[in-house]
């Protein structure tokens, strides 16, 4: 099935939007978002891996997790949520972080929202962040940017490996 | 300050330049004739765009010509096309959990 992506950057508003279909009912799109143990099967890019520390899904509660890298290094971050709507929509700040949760304040810190809406027998996610300057947005993209990197790299191992056999 | 590539595209002014010059490499003056702000302005506008590396200066003579430096440009969207694959890559992996869900639960 060709499930609809859009990436949507607004560097004037520094904000980015993404939107993604889903074939699943709702509950289980929210519980993928929502709870560890499923979070750690998909938030990280291979060939990283989220581990959770903490999961304390509620209005002032917290997720602390760490991206755990091919080599065994580690990125820790936080996810602090401000509003949760059960099923609907939920809102929160994220940030890097230490393995104790105390936030790096040198490092970026975004805004988001996410918003589950039906569409058919298809979940519809739009996730809206915003960065507080375009300097963290650039900071966030050049994290990604090494993780990309990573990514690229497997894929050129896997290719090698096929090659071989 | 660190100045970065988006600090330089946030400006509506400095947008504006960067498409003035993306056209030909001008001097200061020719630039600020395009718009109603002073000199100085636009002058300011010229230093942070150099800082951050969008722009060249280039000496012709006695004047200075402002070009575009269209490798930090690209930069930027290579940026944004890296996070959105690592988006992609992500959603790609939630599909096989919500599929294994679905699985276990039917």
């Amino acid at each position: 099935m060709n499930l609809a992506f859009d990436f949507i950057v607004d560097k004037e508003n520094h904000s980015i939007t993404i939107k993604r279909e889903f074939a699943a009912e709702r509950s289980l799109v929210w519980d993928a978002y929502t709870k560890a143990e499923l979070l750690d099967q998909w938030w990280a890019p291979k060939p990283w891996k989220a581990k959770t520390k903490i999961m304390d899904f509620r209005e002032g509660g917290y997720w602390l997790y760490a991206m755990v890298g091919p080599r065994g290094e580690e990125h820790w971050g936080i996810a602090n949520y401000v509003k949760i709507r059960s099923h609907e929509y939920y809102s929160g700040f994220d940030a890097f972080a230490n393995a104790e949760g105390h936030i790096n304040p040198d490092m970026p810190q975004a805004k988001w929202e996410v918003t589950f809406i039906d569409k058919g027998s298809l979940i519809f996610i739009e996730m809206h962040t915003t960065y507080p300057d375009l300097a963290q947005l650039e900071a966030t993209i050049q994290m990604g940017f090494k993780e990309g990197i990573t990514m690229a790299m497997k894929g050129l191992d896997e290719l090698l490996t096929s090659l071989e056999n | 300050m660190r100045r970065d590539v988006f600090q330089a595209v946030a400006d509506p002014t400095r947008r504006a330049i960067i498409l003035l010059i993306a056209l030909q490499a001008m001097t200061p003056n020719a630039i600020a004739e395009h718009f109603d702000t002073t000199r100085q302005a636009v002058s300011k506008h010229l230093r942070i765009l150099t800082e951050c590396q969008l722009v060249k200066q280039e000496q012709s003579g006695r004047e200075i010509h402002y070009q575009l430096n269209r490798s930090k440009i690209e930069e930027i969207d290579q940026w944004l096309e890296q996070l959105k694959k690592i988006w992609e890559s992500r959603f790609n992996q939630l599909d096989e959990v919500l599929l294994n869900l679905k699985n276990k639960k039917s």
